[in-house]
């Protein structure tokens, strides 16, 4: 850690050195231009570049911090929560910057704030809403969001005014509505500090819900009233009538409603583009991002709520663009959200940090700030009792008291009120730098002091937390099962309720929605319990794997990595892709029956004892599986799946190639034998034909009549016989196999290029495709077609086939002479 | 409507309720008999596109009887109601209509056709494949009901028993989950 710290104070310093030539060239001016007398090999251009390099330095910095103050927090014992300890470090570098440049040259300005580091934590706090929680609670969410707001605002300068009124706050130049815009500014609950505080202690998630909600929504009421706010201080109190009120009441309307609409266009739109973008799924997620950017600019284009129109779009869009894209696009949205909207926190809460050190923004009015932060509590908890008492009547699950405590207590301002108050204009506020100091006190006093007593309040409280939902299938068809029993029961009772809305709103999503921003694959999949399902089987058959790797089981010793990739791969992408069709496929007779083993294992993965013994058969399932794919030959098309643009696999397997060659021959030249002479299955070929053997075959293959089959990498033995043989090199079939050539002769009138090896005719599984080998301790049974292909053939007597070179050799009583092949 | 039954009611459900459901009662009850069929629930048009819906209306006819009264209707209704917190729970009175444990019961019978205790491996691919049934294979449906199994069977019988469904939802809010709001 000292050498975090260290390497942090370097970089500060860095950065300090750096921006101060900058300035100082910026006052100089840089109209000199010099001219060059000699070719440059390196020149400084920090002026071209210091903007961008400042940036990107800060953003260093900041996350650095995060860093730096993961230690603290785990050194000490994570009391302050983690935002306050960014402010603790914006402070010391703010310090060392102001001690360096007597002046701070960095600060939160209110454009970057909002339009570069608030949207994209909006973005993820709509993507990652919990829909059913929101949309179950919204009534409750949307009470506090626009009730509690415009209370706290109208109480909180209500009350200030009486005070100023009453002289307790000095003389300060300011009046009703100023104070009123105050209020509205400072009231409302801030969602990156409520995020960045209740993130960590992990409260029931309907409180949640609803101190999350309010804090997302209420940005329609703020925006609106102070806009409307600073325009009738604009306007002057004299001209403030029923007209221009009700005005005000109407803008709320619009922007409210108008910011929401514009979130749902978009997030139609991110639905519909989804449905389209299969063939670019590499740049799938940047789509997301770019266009809920956009929805926040044009709601904020057209003066309307821009957090509400990010937070719908994000909310509304999560389900389609989830079920459109590809699990991998999926996941790098996820992540890529939540890195963004992390590090947009982080640098947030150390430039409040560092932009509180600056002597100039500094009016202190102790009674001023002193009662703002007292009315701002008690103004909430009144807020909330009172909302909630009323709620209560009307909800099925009451709020008890102590969540409205916490809710109360819950109720945290950050850097939104600072870069609203960042935005008055300072000729019609004279007072800006009280309200700033102000804001910055409250925030500051919030974020840390309630951050740092939420904790042991929610524990001391005794309130309910999260329930660590392990989610099982039984749970989630039970609820399924619940939502469908509430609706049959508000329909026998007659009762119009939240189910029947809610079945209602199902079925017109089912019918339309999901025709219109859904692909078809992901209509058909898209449904909850079948996703748990195949997430759980996922979950289970790599920790299968993991396992069995980790206990060096026999299945993978033979460390050959390309066993533990077959699997995970089969696992992996083939069952992901294939679990509708493994449970389906009929396999063949002469094969491992892989879908058994996969249904026993797949439910089982627990590391009890007494699944030891289940385990060990299922291994050596596995090891008879996994003996078949290392030793039995692959077929040709097996190479041909392993496809990748940086090499090609051919197979190098010579001896597998030749021992098959080998083989059929063998037995064509026993069933040749017994056919005609009906005598015993001759000896086994001795050894010195198997050396001619790679250079006589590929000669004597002079079938001028048949196309020949051959390997590419027999062609290389083929420079001899040159042309004399027509050697059109197909990659089309397997091994050549004479046995085969002449059947078609005989048996099928099939043209050749359509009678494909039986091993090459699926190539689904691999095991069904195997040629097997002598070495295999396995003995697949030959199945009838196998055998037929390997019957007795009648030859014409004038085929000029390597057939016979065998017979020459070996057995005397063969008098047709070999001809001479051409 | 039978006073002396009406007593028994006041304990399950509240009065304004009492009135509301025997409006209803006799909405359905179109032949004015003081008793339902099922026909009569069928001419509940939604109720027929519900995938759980028939259950449920078996649900209301104890085993044997073919018509529901106006005490019975109730009382299955009044399994939907909010658990009352308020009032801690009276060890002598019996178990009150609409606490966690009756409810379950309540959600067991609906899986539990043939009424032996036990939910086997076909009574819940049935409930699955009318919840599920255009979205998933036939093969899924199977796979989806062996796992469901395996994971709430606790005593490898491969049939889920009341105490392992329980146990199996111990998690879940039932109160929040099995609540129809105008019954408070």
């Amino acid at each position: 850690m000292p050498a975090l710290w260290r390497s942090t104070f370097v970089l500060v310093m860095v950065l300090l050195a750096i921006s101060r030539p900058s300035l100082a060239s910026e006052d100089t001016g840089n109209g000199t231009e010099n001219t060059i007398t000699t070719l440059p090999i390196v020149i400084w251009k920090w002026e071209e570049i210091h903007f961008p390099y400042l940036v990107a330095l800060w953003v260093l910095v900041s996350w650095l911090c995060k860093l730096g103050e993961f230690h603290i927090c785990t050194s000490v014992e994570a009391v302050i929560p983690e935002s306050g300890l960014l402010i603790c470090i914006g402070w010391v570098l703010g310090g060392i910057i102001y001690g360096a440049d007597k002046v701070q040259t960095f600060r939160l300005q209110p454009f970057t704030f909002f339009f570069y580091l608030l949207p994209q934590i909006v973005l993820d706090a709509g993507y990652s809403m919990p829909n059913k929680l929101f949309f179950g609670n919204l009534g409750a969410i949307l009470v506090y969001a626009v009730i509690g707001t415009c209370w706290n605002a109208a109480t909180l300068g209500l009350a200030l005014w009486g005070c100023w009124l009453g002289g307790a706050m000095g003389n300060i130049d300011t009046g009703l509505l100023q104070l009123l815009l105050f209020g509205s500014l400072i009231a409302a609950v801030d969602p990156v500090a409520v995020i960045a505080v209740f993130e960590e202690v992990h409260v029931n998630e309907v409180l949640y819900i609803l101190v999350f909600g309010e804090s997302l929504l209420n940005d329609g009421v703020t925006v609106v009233l102070f806009n409307v706010f600073d325009a009738f201080v604009s306007l002057g109190g004299a001209q403030i009538d029923a007209v221009e009120i009700i005005k005000g009441i109407i803008s709320f309307f619009v922007v409210a409603v108008g910011g929401s609409l514009v979130g749902v266009v978009f997030a139609l739109l991110i639905s519909l583009l989804t449905r389209c973008t299969k063939n670019i799924q590499i740049i799938e997620p940047g789509f997301i991002f770019v266009l809920g950017y956009l929805s926040y600019l044009t709601a904020e284009m057209l003066s309307l709520s821009a957090i509400l129109s990010c937070t719908f779009c994000g909310v509304c869009c999560q389900k389609y663009i989830n079920a459109n894209m590809d699990e991998r696009s999926v996941s790098t949205v996820r992540s890529t959200m939540k890195v963004f909207a992390n590090g947009s926190e982080t640098i947030i809460f150390v430039f409040l940090g560092i932009s509180a050190i600056d002597p100039s923004i500094w009016v202190w009015n102790t009674a001023f700030i002193l009662l703002t932060l007292l009315f701002i509590f008690v103004f909430r908890f009144i807020g909330v009792f009172l909302l909630t008492w009323i709620l209560n009547q009307y909800r099925l699950v009451p709020l008890d008291f102590i969540d409205q405590l916490v809710m109360g207590y819950g109720g945290l301002r950050g850097a939104v009120a600072y870069g609203l108050v960042l935005l008055l204009d300072e000729n019609k506020y004279k007072e800006k730098k009280l309200m700033i100091s102000t804001t910055l006190i409250v925030v500051y006093f919030t974020v840390m002091l309630q951050g740092i007593t939420m904790k042991p309040l929610v524990t001391w409280l005794k309130v309910k937390r999260a329930a660590v939902s392990e989610r099982t299938l039984a749970e989630k068809i039970q609820n399924r099962t619940f939502d469908h029993m509430l609706v049959a029961i508000e329909d026998i009772s007659g009762q119009i309720g939240d189910n029947y809305m809610r079945d209602k709103w199902n079925n017109f999503e089912e019918k339309w929605l999901y025709w219109l921003l859904m692909t078809p694959i992901a209509r058909k999949s898209c449904d909850p319990i079948f996703n748990i399902f195949h997430k759980l089987n996922i979950k289970d058959a790599t920790s299968y794997v993991k396992e069995g790797e980790r206990r060096g089981s026999l299945a993978f010793v033979r460390n050959e990595s390309k066993a533990d990739v077959d699997f995970n791969k089969k696992f992996g992408a083939d069952f992901s892709e294939m679990m509708p069709y493994i449970m389906t496929e009929n396999m063949g007779p002469d094969h491992v029956p892989v879908s058994s083993i996969l249904r026993d294992s797949v439910p089982s993965v627990c590391l009890d004892m007494h699944e030891q013994d289940l385990k060990m058969r299922e291994s050596e399932d596995f090891d008879a599986h996994h003996l078949l794919q290392q030793h039995l030959y692959k077929g040709r098309k097996q190479h041909r799946h392993r496809y990748s643009r940086k090499h090609l696999e051919v197979n190098k397997d010579e001896h597998e190639v030749q021992e098959i060659f080998q083989r059929t021959m063998r037995s064509r030249l026993e069933s040749f034998k017994s056919a005609k002479m009906g005598v015993a299955p001759p000896k086994k070929i001795s050894k010195h034909l198997k050396k001619d053997q790679p250079q006589k075959v590929r000669e004597a293959y002079t079938f001028s009549s048949f196309p020949l089959f051959s390997e590419g990498d027999s062609a290389s033995g083929c420079e001899a016989a040159g042309g004399s043989f027509p050697m059109r090199a197909y990659r089309g079939a397997g091994i050549v196999n004479p046995a085969f050539m002449a059947e078609m002769d005989t048996m099928d009138p099939m043209p050749p290029m359509q009678q494909i090896p039986s091993w090459l005719a699926e190539a689904e599984v691999d095991s069904s495709n195997m040629v097997p080998s002598q070495r295999a301790q396995l003995t697949l049974p030959w199945t009838p077609s196998n055998l037929r292909r390997l019957a007795p053939l009648c030859l014409s007597t004038h085929s000029n086939d390597s057939f016979l070179l065998y017979m020459v050799s070996d057995c005397p009583f063969v008098t047709t002479p070999p001809q001479p092949f051409m | 409507m039978n006073l002396w039954f009406s007593c028994f009611l006041f304990i399950i459900v509240t009065p304004a309720h009492i009135v509301r459901l025997y409006d209803r009662f006799e909405a359905l009850d179109k032949e004015k008999t003081g008793h339902l069929r099922p026909q009569d629930f069928g001419a509940i048009n939604r109720l027929a596109m519900n995938p759980i819906g028939d259950r449920i209306i078996g649900a209301f006819f104890s085993p044997g009887q073919e018509t529901v009264d106006f005490h019975s209707f109730v009382r299955i209704l009044a399994h939907f109601r909010p658990a009352d917190k308020k009032h801690p729970k009276d060890p002598s009175m019996p178990e009150p209509v609409n606490s966690r444990t009756s409810k379950l019961k309540f959600a067991f019978q609906l899986y539990d056709q043939d009424k032996d205790g036990k939910i086997s491996r076909a009574e819940l691919l049935q409930v699955l494949r009318s919840m599920l049934e255009m979205q998933v294979t036939e093969e899924q449906l199977e796979s989806i009901a062996d796992r469901t199994i395996q994971e709430a069977d606790l005593d490898k019988d491969d049939a889920i028993s009341f105490e392992e469904f329980r146990k199996s939802l111990e998690k879940v809010n039932i109160d929040h989950k099995m609540s129809i709001r105008f019954l408070r």
